[in-house]
């Protein structure tokens, strides 16, 4: 394991949580529980290049809550999004330094299974993009896959994802249908019906309002805010008003570090640093 | 006052301007050539089923439907039925489709998902130049190397082991259906190969990542989400393939042991419609003789013609609801 941070004994492992806590977060109401998702000192370097993309990310990411991470292009955020479940282990060259963990348990240690880590962590992304298979194959896919379900509840599981997706209603006479024929908004929430249907802990966002019209993004931003009863979820968006509307912790990223981390409201009111201000109100990014 | 910010409609109207024309009149010529071209096609394939079906006259007239059916050819005699080369040409086209498309999306597969990227392009640039060759040299091939290869090793191992079945019994010649097949089969290959490459390049990375991130393993999302994705373009590789196996001449005819018989032992030799005409035209003496080839080759036509025809109805019918991007080919 190449963690970079040097692991410290079990003793002064808290003090080195808290003076890396206090850097870059200075509210930490976060802190309370324990996180579903927890990263440490977390870098990454997508190639051979010196300069890491990710600079050493120190963040909890709350149980059942809506944690937004904003910044500029090129800030890393979909980078560090991406790494949660593992995405890029499809480039080559790749490489990470620190501890990211679920559950306390390390996603890149040995004992993790990416298989079970990525039913564990459900990923919704930027477009749409559901398999040209019918309605019911789509959001059967990860059960059917992961044989999470007996077959014979497979109809139950779709339909109870479909609901929590809000698309029951408009797709329910049509389940046969190919997935691919739906409207883009429709086809964002099959998508999100698809991540469920593996019953995740953990449900990642990748901008996934960016190829909405504004009425299909507003259902996606309410069932957001139904699915948090649920699940701990994780959203990255351009949109710093779709952050403020739909998270309650928002994580202000730039050039690879992670400048603040705070309650949604905090962060936009009062916020610590004096880049996420010039962000916030339109300076630069 | 909302209105009076818009250009006025009349303003364009009175004056079309001088190029415009110039321009209707350039598409006009354009579009007469165009649609000569096109039209051209279909003329032509009239054209040629006209000659084909006037040269076999003779050979219509004197055997009608029952030349399909018929299994003597004897030009001597002035007997012909082309029973068992329709038999040869469509059993050697399938059976090279049948070891081909395997072997071919598997080397596609591991080219588009597994191999690591230096390999990627020399690999199929390789595989593409295959494709190359002229099948005179296949044959040469065929005649000096895979035929005394299958021969002593692998004809005797399936009638070992194969034995009981009736396709791997009886004697062992060499030059025979199977052999055929074989070189038919490393033929097509390439071009199926390269087909369905091309197409499983052309699924977007986002299918993959969808199915990556249910939790499917690589082999899992080639299996379930890339494969369906491109399936109307695989077939459509699978279908060239088909049309190059059937069409085959050369190297068939070096190989197939060109005897007018159907065998149920695929060591036995056979005969395809395109050896036969190949082999006999520029000896054929007589009269009918001529129009019989004709005839086979007239046969050939159609069942080429009714073979696409199914198979574009197959690709049809798998690519209704595929996503647009899918239904090339």
């Amino acid at each position: 394991m190449n963690t970079l941070s040097p692991e410290p004994s079990a003793a002064p492992a808290p003090l080195l949580r808290t003076t890396l806590a206090r850097r870059s977060s200075p509210a930490v109401p976060m802190a309370e529980t324990a996180p579903a998702v927890e990263s440490r000192d977390f870098k990454f370097w997508y190639g051979a290049t010196a300069e890491p993309t990710l600079k050493g990310i120190t963040l909890r990411v709350p149980r059942k809550a809506v944690t937004a991470i904003i910044g500029p292009s090129g800030c890393g955020k979909s980078t560090f999004l991406r790494a949660i479940n593992r995405m890029h282990d499809l480039l080559p060259g790749a490489r990470y330094g620190g501890e990211l963990l679920l559950n306390g348990q390390s996603i890149f240690g040995p004992g993790m299974d990416l298989v079970a880590l990525r039913q564990r962590v459900g990923m919704v992304f930027q477009r749409p993009n559901p398999f040209p298979k019918s309605i019911f194959d789509n959001v059967a896919y990860g059960a059917e896959l992961n044989r999470l379900v007996a077959p014979r509840d497979l109809p139950d599981l779709v339909e109870r994802c479909l609901r929590q997706a809000a698309l029951w209603d408009e797709v329910k006479d049509r389940l046969d249908q190919p997935g691919t024929g739906l409207s883009g908004g429709q086809q964002q929430r099959l998508c999100i019906a698809r991540a469920l249907g593996n019953q995740p802990e953990v449900l990642l966002m990748d901008e996934p309002c960016s190829a909405l019209d504004p009425i299909a993004t507003q259902r996606v931003e309410e069932l957001i805010h139904e699915l948090k009863r649920d699940y701990t979820i994780v959203i990255v968006t351009h949109n710093m008003q779709q952050a403020a509307r739909v998270s309650d912790y928002t994580g202000f990223f730039d050039r690879g570090e992670l400048i603040e981390v705070g309650e949604t409201e905090q962060v936009f009111t009062n916020p610590a640093s004096p880049r996420t201000e010039a962000y916030l109100t339109g300076r630069f990014g | 006052m909302a209105t009076s910010s818009l250009p006025t409609p009349e303003a364009p109207a009175t004056a079309p301007p001088a190029s415009l024309v110039g321009a209707q009149h350039g598409d006009r010529v354009f579009r007469l050539l165009l649609t000569t071209a096109a039209l051209a096609i279909p003329l032509l394939m009239g054209f040629l089923v006209y000659e084909l079906y006037t040269g076999s006259a003779l050979a219509i007239d004197r055997y009608g439907l029952g030349f399909v059916t018929g299994s003597t050819w004897d030009p001597v005699a002035e007997e012909f039925g082309a029973a068992p080369l329709i038999f040869g040409t469509l059993l050697s086209a399938v059976l090279a489709l049948l070891i081909a498309v395997p072997l071919s999306l598997g080397v596609a597969i591991f080219l588009t998902e597994f191999a690591p990227r230096w390999l990627r392009q020399p690999v199929a640039f390789v595989i593409e130049l295959l494709a190359a060759i002229p099948s005179v040299v296949y044959g040469l091939w065929g005649i000096f190397v895979l035929v005394p290869l299958l021969k002593k090793v692998v004809f005797p191992f399936l009638r070992d082991t194969l034995g009981f079945l009736p396709f791997f019994q009886g004697p062992i010649y060499g030059p025979s259906m199977l052999a055929a097949s074989v070189i038919l089969a490393i033929m097509v290959m390439p071009f199926i190969m390269s087909v369905a490459r091309e197409v499983l390049l052309a699924v977007p990375n986002s299918q993959r990542e969808a199915a990556l991130a249910l939790g499917a393993t690589r082999w899992e999302a080639v299996t379930s989400a890339i494969v369906p994705y491109a399936r109307s373009g695989i077939i459509g590789a699978v279908i060239l393939g088909l049309g190059r196996a059937l069409g085959e001449t050369m190297a068939v005819t070096m190989l197939i042991g060109n005897r007018h018989e159907i065998a149920a032992s695929l060591f036995a030799p056979g005969y395809t419609m395109a050896a036969v005409i190949a082999n006999e035209f520029s000896g054929a003496g007589t009269d009918i003789h001529f129009a019989a080839l004709t005839y086979v080759a007239l046969v050939l036509f159609v069942i080429t013609v009714l073979v696409n025809a199914a198979a574009r109805l197959l690709i049809w019918r798998v690519s209704r609801g595929a996503p647009a991007g899918g239904t090339g080919l």
